[in-house]
């Protein structure tokens, strides 16, 4: 399988009064073409920052201090911002956390179609463009008429699938979802996380699928990464992340998600908080919460080795 | 066991804001039924789980219960006695004894009160005790949650605190007056899954050690089965089921409660449904559906489903559920 997307030794920083945030440290990612990656890890982490990197959509003062982000080859770090705009929108696509604020309340949801579209092609003719939002809200499960209505008049559901049918008008490859679902209900989460699934495969998607909770994209993702404190961590298939996580952090956040199918009657919990990604923990970053840490753990970071099909970052392997 | 709270018929419907014209041509007076008639009692002692989508009334039902927010009708007994007989002064000593949660622990607390004034706070309105024993009751009270070391962080500010920190400070603030009833508003629902496992940690033990008893409002069904005795299931206003924890989650009757349970998220890669996710979207409570509300999105529905409004009733020991097909 083709990579889509390659990162190389990425670091993002964000220099403030106090120090630098070494938001993303020495990153190495790699993206197969038409698949779905689950990026997982606690608030404060870099999961985000390492979306908005591939955008190149950070804000200041964040900034991307070293490294290459190799999409189909090209490196979006040193592109031109005119480079970067095409990009946008209509190759990398991104769909936010929440959807009420991601839609202008004094736009309908034709003219945020229309204006998507009029952004990268200006030659298009209206009514042409009009059809192609009519036959995306029937692929998103909405009845086209709604297009005429306002966000204010759409359920936080239907707005988080305009939002997605946003991203997707201009027909991207790589889709990039910033926990979609956290500001939705169980069952409107569930519908959400179906219909992502038919669009990947009907629009032949490679999504990324940030969130902090592992049980959202146990069923959806092929692969899982593990993030913390700006390293990553663990990458491995969904299942084998499961059945066999090798980095203690991967445990202690597999057992600290609430199962309702399993029998446990406590959740285990994991002590201490992420670091401070100022001044981290020399050595291995999740060293001071770890149960297994050992000597070495506290002087040298550790490098990424391949263990049981896993990339694991962890003195331990 | 007693019965700590009761709660008979109550009622809260918030009427609709007009335009000028509506008015003049009195137009029918609209209703948010947000509450619909709801009866339940919570045991002393007791975690009564309350569950349901956003807009299902169940924060509403929380508020009524403390009289944040006055019923349309129906009653609310607290240890035997209707909270609407108290007078305004016996209302504020009541509140020492029932005290809330809230759901954003970032909105919930002042950035410009000091952690330690800010749990000192409800001691300062209900007028005990001096200054120096505030401080020493806060710093007990903070070092219960977790909240360690607490001298050092009795003078910090909300913004120096992570999510989890705040949601510890907010508990700290609700269980400084010793109270004997919380209710817990969605406590956990800004929180990271890890943080998450340790608030319900710290709420389970806090139960223990000061004798609670908890009405815990959730949308999430997985976290009820690791604090709460009982689960009532809220839909459009009124409950569909009530249960203990085990009969609920074991044999779910009502099929809402069926689906609730299929659509929260498992995490095991090769786990697949069971039950259909229900079509579309919760719908207003400005006109709720006839019947059943739950029938337009119910998979079981038959035509009787829109005609008759199913009454709650027992159908199993203690299980009570609120369906035309089943009850």
């Amino acid at each position: 399988m083709n990579n889509i997307l390659e990162i190389e030794n990425l670091d993002v920083h964000f220099p403030i009064n106090i120090g630098t945030v070494r938001a993303v440290d020495d990153v190495n990612w790699k993206l197969r073409q038409g698949e779905v990656m689950g990026l997982v890890g606690e608030s404060g982490c870099g999961k985000s920052t390492l979306g908005f990197s591939i955008q190149r959509l950070l804000r200041p003062p964040g900034k991307i201090v070293n490294g290459r982000i190799l999409y189909h080859g090209q490196d979006i770090v040193r592109m031109t911002e005119k480079e970067v705009l095409d990009l946008r929108g209509s190759k990398i696509a991104m769909i936010f956390q929440d959807p009420l604020t991601s839609l202008n309340p004094l736009f309908r949801i034709d003219q945020h179609f229309l204006e998507t579209m009029f952004t990268h092609d200006k030659g298009l003719k209206k009514a042409e463009a009009f059809k192609k939002a009519e036959q995306m809200l029937e692929s998103l499960g909405i009845s086209p008429d709604r297009l005429l209505e306002y966000p204010h008049q759409l359920s936080g559901g239907m707005r988080q699938r305009i939002m997605i049918g946003l991203g997707l008008i201009l027909q991207p490859d790589l889709l990039i979802a910033d926990e979609p679902t956290t500001a939705l209900d169980v069952i409107v989460e569930a519908q959400f996380l179906d219909l992502l699934a038919d669009l990947q495969k009907k629009f032949n998607l490679t999504i990324i699928l940030i969130t902090h909770n592992l049980g959202n994209v146990a069923q959806l993702a092929d692969r899982i990464s593990v993030m913390y404190g700006g390293n990553m961590v663990e990458v491995a298939e969904a299942n084998s992340i499961f059945e066999n996580p090798l980095h203690p952090y991967t445990q202690g956040l597999l057992s600290s998600i609430p199962n309702i199918k399993l029998d446990q009657p406590k959740l285990k919990t994991m002590p201490g908080s992420p670091p401070d990604l100022v001044n981290p923990p020399p050595g291995c970053v999740f060293h001071p919460r770890c149960p297994q840490a050992k000597g070495v753990c506290k002087t040298k970071k550790p490098e990424t080795k391949t263990k049981d099909g896993h990339l694991v970052s962890c003195w331990l392997y | 066991m007693d019965d700590l709270i009761i709660i008979r018929d109550l009622i809260k419907y918030f009427p609709l804001q007009k335009g000028f014209l509506d008015r003049l041509f009195a137009k029918e007076k609209g209703f948010v039924r947000a509450v619909d008639n709801v009866s339940f009692t919570i045991k002393k002692g007791e975690v009564l789980g309350l569950v349901g989508e956003s807009g299902c009334g169940k924060t509403t039902t929380g508020r009524l219960i403390l009289r944040l927010l006055e019923p349309t009708s129906g009653d609310i007994l607290y240890n035997e006695k209707s909270v609407f007989s108290f007078t305004k002064k016996e209302m504020e000593k009541m509140r020492e004894k029932m005290q809330i949660v809230f759901q954003d622990p970032y909105a919930s607390l002042s950035p410009r009160m000091s952690i330690g004034k800010a749990i000192e706070h409800p001691l300062v309105i209900h007028n005990s005790h001096d200054k120096a024993e505030r401080k020493e009751i806060c710093l007990r009270i903070m070092e219960k949650v977790g909240l360690e070391p607490a001298e050092f962080l009795y003078k910090k500010y909300p913004h120096q605190l992570s999510g989890g920190q705040r949601q510890r400070v907010v508990i700290a603030r609700a269980l400084v007056t010793n109270p004997e009833f919380v209710v817990a508003d969605e406590p956990i629902a800004m929180a990271d899954v890890s943080v998450r496992a340790l608030i319900l940690e710290l709420m389970a033990q806090l139960k223990e050690e000061f004798d609670l008893t908890y009405l815990y409002i959730t949308h999430d069904l997985a976290t009820c089965k690791y604090i709460c005795d009982r689960v009532a299931i809220m839909y459009l206003g009124k409950i569909v089921e009530m249960g203990s924890l085990e009969e609920v989650f074991k044999n779910p009757i009502h099929p809402y409660t069926a689906t609730l349970l299929e659509a929260v998220p498992v995490p095991d890669p090769k786990y697949r449904r069971t039950e259909p996710i229900p079509k579309g979207e919760i719908p207003s409570p400005i006109n709720p559906p006839p019947g059943c509300s739950f029938h337009p999105r119910c998979h079981y529905a038959v035509s009787t489903c829109s005609q008759e409004e199913p009454d709650l009733k027992e159908l199993r020991q203690e299980h009570w559920v609120a369906c035309p097909i089943r009850s």
